[in-house]
C-alpha cells in the first residue's frame, strides 16, 4: 500500500522491518503537503529542513537497534503547542511573530520518542470556534467537500489526517475541539481525562477545561500516541499523578458484557435524523459484539452550552490578558501612552471572536455581574458533574452522537455565534466533568462522514481505545478516504 | 439588547480592547444575543450546590522552595519589540 495511505502502526512496522527509510516517508508526505496545502490551508508553517533532519537520526537510530516508540514517524502539531525555534501563532495575529523559545511537554516527549514533526497546523484562533474560521490564515477546508468546514477548532490537524497528508496530529479539546473534527472529517479523536496529559507549553484558553489529545485514522493508533504523551509533569500544576497503563495492551481484549449508556436526551430535537441512524447502528454493533445497552438519564444536558459560555470565556479573559505587547507578540505602533498600547496591540492583534470571547469573560466576572452569571456557572457546571457521576455508576461508557449535523458549509454559521455554539452541545459535558471522550468514524450522511461519541469515567481511557478498536475490527468506516486525497 | 453601547465601552475598556465604531455596533448585537443565551442558567435549581472550580477535588501542589530556572533573559527577549539593557520598553509612564 502507498506509504500516505498507511496508519501509524503500520508504518512503524514498515519501518521496524526496512521496508522503506524515515527519510523516504517523510519525503512522501512533504510532497503531499506541496500537492494540497493550497487546496486545505491546513499548515501554518511546514518545517520541511528540520523534518527531514528528524527523520535521518531517526533512520540512524534504527540502523543502530535504537529509536523510542514513535521513531521516524511522522506527525504534525496543533500550532497551539509551542515549540523551540519554531513559529508558534495559535492561528492569531497577536502570535505572528512570535518563535517560541521552549518546547511543550507533548512536543518534548514526543521528540523524545522519536516522532518527526512535519510542521504546526491550522486551527481557530487562540482554539475559539469549531470550524476554524476564526484562523488568521483563513479557513481549513474539509477534504470530504472542499466548500465544508474541517470542524474546530483543531480543524488542520483533523484535515490534514483525513487528507492523508499526515498519518496523525495532535489537537487540543476545550469544549469538543478534537472530537468534532474529527467526527467531521471522518478521523478518530480523543481527548484524555483532564490532568492527564501536561499542559504545559499549550496556550492556554480556558485552564480548568483545556486538555491536549491525538486525531488519527484508528483508534490503536491513538493508544500508541496517547501512551507517549500521558502521564505526570511537575511543569503543570493540575497534571495527575497516576500511572500510565498499556493502552495498545488491551485492544484486544473483549467488550462482552460492557455497559453502554445511551442518553435520553441525545436523541431528542436537534439531531439530524440520518445522523442518529448512523449512531444508533454503530451501537448494534456494539451489541453484537457482547456490550448491553443501559438508558440513562443526564437531566442538565440542556445546560452545558451555557454554562461552557460563561466559564471558558471567564478563564480566556484572564488568559488572554497576558497578551499586551510588552514582552511579547503583536505591538501597535506609536503608542501615546501605556493604555493605548495595551488597548491597540490588543484591538490590533485578536479577531473577532478571541474579542467576543474576551469580552463576555470580563463582563460575567465584572462587579455585580459574578454572582448571577460565574458564580452560577460554576455551580450548574457542578450539577453537569453529577449526573455524568450517577450515570457512570450504572455504565462503563455512554455511546451518542459527537455532534448534530454531518459538516456544514464554511459561511454557514460564521454570523450566528449562538448557531456555532450549539455544535458543541454533545461534547462539552466532558469538558466540564472533566472526563475522557472520543470520537469514531461510524458512517455517512451525503457523503459526509458521522461520528459515534463515546464518554469514560475519570481515567478510562483503556476502556473507550479498546471500546473503538473493537468496534473498527467489525467496521471499517475508519478506512474510508476522501476521493480526491487518494 | 440587553447591553447597550455605553454598557460595551465599559467591558472594552476592563479588557484593554480599542474597538473600531463598526465592532462597537456588531459587540451590542452579537455579545446580548451570548447574555441573553446564558441568562437560562438563572433557571437553574442550585440550592445548596457548591461551586465548581475544577474537575478534581485536588489541591494544589506544593513543589520544593529550590532554583529550577536558569537565567536566559536575551533569548527571551528576542520575542520583544522593544528592549533596552535587557528591560522592556514602554511609553513614558510619568512625566
Amino acid at each position: 500500500m502507498a506509504l500516505h495511505l498507511q496508519t501509524l502502526t503500520e508504518l512503524a512496522a514498515g519501518l521496524a522491518n526496512r521496508e522503506f527509510t524515515s527519510v523516504e516517508l517523510t519525503e512522501v508526505l512533504l510532497a503531499r503537503i506541496a500537492e494540497h496545502n493550497d487546496t486545505l490551508n491546513t499548515f501554518v508553517t511546514v518545517t520541511t529542513d528540520a523534518a527531514l533532519a528528524a527523520a535521518a537520526r531517526a533512520d540512524d537510530a534504527l540502523a543502530a537497534g535504537k529509536g523510542g516508540v514513535l521513531n521516524g514517524l511522522p506527525i504534525i502539531h496543533k500550532d497551539i503547542f509551542c515549540t523551540r525555534g519554531i513559529k508558534t501563532s495559535c492561528g492569531s495575529k497577536m502570535l505572528d511573530n512570535f518563535i517560541s523559545p521552549y518546547d511543550a511537554t507533548v512536543v518534548e516527549r514526543m521528540a523524545a520518542a522519536g516522532a518527526v514533526i512535519l510542521g504546526k497546523s491550522n486551527m481557530d484562533e487562540f482554539a475559539m470556534g469549531s470550524s476554524n474560521e476564526t484562523s488568521y490564515i483563513g479557513p481549513v477546508r474539509n477534504p470530504w467537500n472542499l466548500e465544508c468546514s474541517p470542524g474546530g477548532s483543531s480543524g488542520g490537524s483533523s484535515a490534514a489526517v483525513a487528507a492523508r497528508i499526515a498519518p496523525a496530529a495532535t489537537g487540543t479539546d476545550t469544549g469538543g475541539s478534537i472530537r468534532q473534527p474529527a467526527a467531521l472529517t471522518g478521523t478518530v479523536g480523543i481527548k484524555p481525562t483532564y490532568g492527564r496529559v501536561s499542559r504545559y507549553g499549550m496556550i492556554a484558553f480556558a485552564s480548568s477545561l483545556d486538555q491536549a489529545g491525538v486525531i488519527t485514522r484508528s483508534a490503536e493508533d491513538a493508544a500508541r500516541l496517547l501512551g507517549v504523551m500521558a502521564g505526570f509533569d511537575e511543569r503543570d500544576s493540575t497534571s495527575i499523578d497516576k500511572p500510565v497503563p498499556d493502552y495498545v495492551a488491551s485492544l484486544g481484549d473483549s467488550i462482552k458484557g460492557l455497559r453502554v449508556g445511551i442518553v435520553r436526551q441525545h436523541f431528542d430535537q436537534g439531531l439530524d435524523d440520518e445522523c442518529g441512524a448512523r449512531v444508533k447502528d454503530a451501537i448494534a454493533v456494539l451489541e453484537s459484539l457482547g456490550a448491553t445497552t443501559v438508558e440513562v438519564d443526564l437531566p442538565n444536558l440542556d445546560l452545558s452550552v451555557p454554562t461552557y459560555y460563561v466559564v471558558a470565556p471567564a478563564e480566556c479573559s484572564s488568559n488572554l490578558s497576558r497578551f499586551d505587547g510588552v514582552r511579547f507578540g503583536h505591538r501597535a505602533e506609536n503608542a501615546v501612552d501605556l493604555l493605548d498600547l495595551y488597548c491597540r496591540s490588543r484591538g490590533e492583534g485578536f479577531g473577532d471572536e478571541v474579542k467576543r470571547r474576551i469580552m463576555t469573560g470580563t463582563y460575567v466576572l465584572s462587579a455585580g455581574y459574578y454572582d448571577a452569571y460565574y458564580l452560577k456557572a460554576q455551580k450548574v457546571r457542578q450539577l453537569i458533574a453529577d449526573d455524568f457521576k450517577n450515570a457512570f455508576a450504572d455504565v462503563d461508557v455512554i455511546a451518542g452522537p459527537t455532534t448534530p449535523t454531518p459538516a456544514f458549509k464554511l459561511g454557514e454559521k460564521v454570523d450566528d455565534p449562538i448557531l456555532m455554539y450549539l455544535n458543541d452541545i454533545y461534547t462539552i459535558g466532558a469538558n466540564l466533568a472533566g472526563l475522557p471522550a472520543m470520537s469514531v468514524p461510524c458512517g455517512f450522511v451525503d457523503d459526509l462522514p458521522v461520528g459515534l461519541h463515546l464518554v469514560g469515567a475519570h481515567f478510562a481511557e483503556a476502556t473507550l481505545l479498546r471500546c473503538a478498536h473493537q468496534y473498527q475490527q467489525q467496521t471499517d468506516w475508519h478506512t474510508a478516504c476522501p476521493a480526491a486525497f487518494r | 439588547m440587553s447591553l447597550d453601547k455605553k454598557q460595551i465601552e465599559h467591558i472594552a475598556l476592563l479588557a484593554r480592547l480599542k474597538l473600531s465604531d463598526e465592532e462597537y455596533a456588531e459587540s451590542v448585537e452579537k455579545l446580548s444575543k451570548i447574555v441573553d443565551f446564558v441568562a437560562q442558567l438563572s433557571q437553574a435549581d442550585t440550592t445548596g450546590v457548591v461551586p465548581m472550580a475544577h474537575p478534581f477535588d485536588a489541591a494544589q501542589r506544593l513543589r520544593p522552595d529550590v532554583v529550577t530556572e536558569t537565567v536566559e533573559r536575551d533569548r527571551y527577549q528576542e520575542n520583544a519589540a522593544a528592549v533596552s539593557d535587557g528591560l522592556y520598553l514602554v511609553p513614558k509612564v510619568l512625566d
